[in-house]
């Protein structure tokens, strides 16, 4: 029982780690066609907020819940810099966005990997070191910290897109910008917020990525490309498919991983999206529109 | 067969997710004639053309010659003597106009010719490049080009495929009144031997050009016959808000 | 759309204007683009064969040799992603075909024959060799599976991919997570394939001593020779008119559909090409560099291997080159020195080369030019490039 349950539990939890990073994607890629390859480095400067704080705030509960804004507002801010100096100069070329993003996440990676050489040795919350017993298997809380962190997160920001006004000028910039720009939203600033906000998320994901395993300066690569995927497999500007893609990577990895090994089942899962994107190259869900078509 | 070509289309219906943007669409388009299909916007006219070119997805039938339209690929249709221009013109802006024209023939090629460079002018291209007077612009990149020289350069691809059937959407819109009469005098030179349709807004062009034109509303035919029949058709004036047909197709 | 007033009649004969001009090789008038281009590579060809060997020491010829194999990759991306727009992310891939195959083959040659390599011995003296190293003792199927391996990978992946019609972004990150996933597959394989310490310590190439010197000048005269050879099937490829349909493909895929053509042919000889370069640049690189590991095929390796096209001009015939010579020169010498240096350097050079010269530092004169002319005759501007062709994803 053991063995069905647990990969099931992990990979659901890798699965809400994975959405967090993508839901920050899903903004910034699926709604600005920009396309950040240094998004995963934020989620490493998020795994370093979280170790900061914990210089400085003792009690790691307490400490864990300020470096959650402290990641957010850090990596958004990354995000705001980046958009600002490179990336608002290139909203006509994504695919040179992509490669400009490239040169930005390999100096991150390098700063990361000159001061934190074997990653950062964040402590565990003392309040999230116990498992609750799911069917006779022992969960360890944190990976229910994580799961109800995704959440969250994802309740947030679909209410954000959804009831904000910010939300529906995000919506009008993307499906017109000429004609939001006409309409007085000040399509500059609606990029900044996206970006910021974006961006953020990924920071959430680093201080969740940072109590589940350890860090290093690849982890960033490892979660941009997972996470580009799911948002293309679950279908662009769809919350829900996102969703639904972040979960069953995480969950069908975790069963790879344990009737196979780690690194092999990393592959199976790529390999596994790649054929389902030749299956549905548009995704799970797809908004028909002649511009996608 | 008698030697008239033509395309003969039954029943199209395009759905894009439940909104029929061609609904049981019946028209025949004859060698020889211009037809102009006419339409206020999103009437349905390009994904008329889309469907015909395998663009899109229509059920219905398309048939020309032995062939149904809708049931082939793009360039399988192409390569069966079926071409179209674009709403927005669409040369390759970096090659020539003689790289443009010249690779409209490179299917008649072996694909190991395709390999080698190009000696020469084929005459082909030659002849076509003379019909759509760009001869003497030649060796310039076709981005340089005017907006009506483009849309000249990619009739004159169509040439060089020997398209017997080309679609023609929007090709004037933006031309000059000279290049507009200009245009008309060229597909009047290559009508003959061809069957050519043309998307249209400007009603003084379809007046001077067309030989034939049918009018599409919300999906459907609304109306066929000369152009005068089509101005006194008392339906199509009231799709056209009761308005004279002219000032409201002006874009 | 503004109609021009002085739109000249499509009947008439029309005078060159100046614009003409600026498309000829202004050196020698005569000659036509194609020869100089080829007179180039003939320059090229003697300074790699002649001059290099004549001045440089065994040490810095056998780095040139090493730079020549990722020059050899650039070659193949700058015709993938220059020419055909497909931006060939994880061309390690290829790189790694070519090298483990040739790897396995210098690894068995230097067990002797029947025996089996020193690092499996290492896990398990008595283990069988993996049936998928045994046909690698021949030296001639090891030949045939560095050209035919990428043959068979990237034309089942590409045609896959692009009668999908998969493209830009998406082809982008599908080919780097390839890339990430092979070296996933090879350091997590250790007793197989020698894991993420790669192999290493060859003593023969197909019979030849590599600790003789004269031996290694000899690898790095291949390996030079082949670069030239890719040159000329580029230059060929570039003149040809199937040159012209990979770049009318790139620039309007859905138009190319028009005129007949699948483009999804046309970009997987393109793709396939540039594959089979990579790989014999890999399988040379294993003899010269002495090692091959996941280190040199994953993500950042890629990134370095698109960085010589990226920097030197991707659509143009001696950029690529160029740029990975420079590129693999620059990251030695930096790197003695400067071990986390070099890093940086090749970051801000992504950066400031995509944001300033996208076409690469070739294009900074004409560009220049073009802007000074420009200001000088402020009315023969071209017009807006047609953008919507070049859409992420359709
Ligand atoms: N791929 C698509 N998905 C969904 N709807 C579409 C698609 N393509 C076209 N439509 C819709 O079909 C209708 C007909 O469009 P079409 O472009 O054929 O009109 P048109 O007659 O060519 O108009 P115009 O004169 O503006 O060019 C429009 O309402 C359009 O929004
Ligand atoms: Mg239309």
């Amino acid at each position: 029982m053991d063995s069905l349950i647990a990969p099931f539990l992990n990979g659901t939890a890798d699965g809400a780690l994975l959405l967090i990073a993508a839901l920050g994607l899903a903004l910034t890629f699926g709604q600005m066609g920009v396309i950040n390859m240094a998004h995963g480095e934020f989620l490493l400067a998020g795994a370093v907020c979280a170790f900061w704080t914990q210089q400085v705030v003792a009690s790691t509960d307490v400490s864990i819940l300020v470096a959650l804004p402290v990641a957010f507002v850090v990596a958004g801010l990354l995000g705001l810099v980046l958009e600002a100096t490179i990336l608002q100069w290139m909203y006509d070329r994504p695919l040179d966005t992509l490669l400009a993003t490239v040169g930005v996440s390999l100096a991150l990676q390098q700063i990361f990997l000159q001061n934190y050489p074997s990653g950062v040795p964040v402590e565990k919350p003392s309040l999230l070191d116990g498992q609750i017993d799911v069917l006779g298997y022992a969960w360890p809380l944190r990976q229910v910290f994580t799961i109800v962190l995704a959440v969250a997160c994802l309740a947030a920001l679909g209410a954000l897109l959804k009831y904000s006004s910010f939300g529906r000028r995000i919506r009008a910039t993307v499906q017109n910008r000429a004609l939001a720009e006409t309409l007085g939203v000040a399509t500059r600033s609606v990029d900044r917020m996206t970006f910021f906000i974006g961006s953020g998320l990924a920071g959430i994901g680093g201080v969740a990525a940072s109590l589940i395993g350890g860090t290093n300066s690849q982890m960033g690569t490892r979660y941009i490309i997972l996470a580009f995927l799911v948002v293309v497999a679950g279908g662009l500007g769809q919350l829900r498919g996102t969703v639904i893609a972040a979960w069953t990577v995480g969950v069908v990895t975790a069963y790879l991983a344990d009737w196979t090994t780690g690194s092999l089942a990393q592959v199976i899962t790529f390999v596994l999206v790649v054929v389902f994107l030749q299956v549905r190259p548009n995704g799970l869900f797809t908004v028909r529109t002649r511009g996608l078509a | 067969m008698t030697g008239q070509d033509y395309v003969e289309v039954q029943g199209l219906t395009v759905d894009f997710d439940g909104f029929k943007a061609n609904e049981e669409v019946d028209v025949t388009f004859l060698q020889g004639r211009i037809h102009f299909l006419i339409g206020p916007n999103g009437a349905g006219k390009t994904t008329l053309v889309d469907a015909l070119t395998g663009l899109v997805k229509g059920t219905g039938r398309a048939r020309y010659g032995n062939l149904d339209l809708l049931s082939l690929k793009s360039h399988q249709i192409s390569r069966a003597g079926v071409g179209r221009t674009f709403q927005t013109a669409t040369v390759f802006e970096e090659l020539s106009v003689l790289q443009n024209l010249d690779i409209a023939g490179g299917v008649h090629r072996k694909a190991w010719g395709m390999l080698r460079a190009r000696k020469g002018i084929p005459d082909y291209v030659q002849e076509a490049m003379e019909t759509v007077g760009l001869a003497d612009l030649r060796d310039r990149p076709a981005g340089v080009l005017a907006h009506g020289q483009k849309q000249w350069l990619e009739i004159g691809m169509l040439l060089v495929q020997d398209a017997k059937v080309m679609f023609l959407d929007e090709t004037v819109a933006g031309m000059s009144h000279e290049e507009r009469d200009e245009t008309g005098e060229l597909l009047r030179r290559i009508a003959p031997s061809r069957t050519i349709v043309v998307i249209e807004h400007d009603m003084d062009f379809v007046r001077n050009h067309a030989d034939f034109v049918t009018v599409l509303h919300a999906g459907k035919v609304l109306a066929e016959g000369s152009v005068a029949d089509i101005q006194g058709n008392p339906r199509v004036q009231e799709v056209y808000l009761g308005r004279n047909i002219e000032e409201v197709s002006h874009e | 759309m503004s109609t021009p007033t002085d739109v000249e009649s499509p009947f008439l004969p029309v005078a060159a204007t100046p614009t003409d001009r600026r498309r000829l090789p202004r050196s020698s008038p005569r000659l036509s683009r194609d020869t100089v281009s080829l007179i180039g590579i003939g320059v090229f060809a003697v300074l790699m064969l002649l001059v290099a060997p004549a001045v440089l020491s065994d040490f810095r010829l056998n780095n040139l040799g090493k730079y020549a194999c990722w020059a050899m990759v650039a070659v193949g991306i700058g015709l993938a992603w220059g020419r055909g727009g497909m931006l060939v992310l994880g061309q390690g891939v290829y790189f790694a075909l070519g090298a483990y195959a040739m790897a396995m083959h210098l690894t068995l040659e230097t067990a002797g024959p029947d025996a089996i390599p020193v690092f499996m011995i290492l896990y398990d003296p008595l283990a069988p060799l993996p049936g998928f190293w045994e046909p690698f003792r021949s030296g001639a199927f090891t030949l045939l599976a560095v050209v035919g391996a990428p043959v068979l990978l990237a034309g089942t992946l590409g045609y896959a991919i692009f009668k999908r019609r998969v493209k830009g972004a998406y082809f982008a990150i599908l080919s780097q997570a390839l890339a990430v996933a092979l070296a996933y597959l090879i350091g997590g394989t250790i007793k197989l394939t020698g894991g993420d310490t790669g192999l290493s310590d060859f003593k023969y190439f197909f019979g030849y001593d590599l600790s003789d010197p004269i031996n290694k000048r000899m690898i790095y005269s291949i390996t030079a020779g082949l670069l030239v050879l890719c040159l000329l099937v580029v230059w060929q490829l570039y003149r040809s008119r199937f040159g012209e349909l990979l770049v009318a493909t790139r620039d309007a895929e859905e138009r190319v559909r028009f005129l007949g053509h699948d483009p999804a042919n046309i970009k997987l000889v393109a793709y396939v090409t540039a594959a089979v370069m990579a790989s014999i640049g890999g399988a040379l690189f294993v003899p010269i560099a002495g090692i091959i590991s996941p280190k040199e095929i994953g993500a950042a390796a890629s990134i370095f291997l698109i960085a010589g096209a990226a920097f030197g001009g991707r659509a143009t015939l001696f950029g690529p080159v160029l740029g990975a010579l420079l590129l693999g020169y620059g990251r030695s010498s930096l790197s003695e020195q400067w071990e986390n240096g070099w890093i940086y350097v090749l970051a801000l050079m992504f950066i400031l080369v995509t944001l300033l010269a996208p076409e690469g530092v070739a294009s900074i004169p004409r560009r220049a030019a073009g802007l000074l002319g420009s200001l000088r005759r402020p009315t023969e501007s071209r017009p807006p490039r047609n953008t919507a062709a070049k859409e992420t994803k359709s």
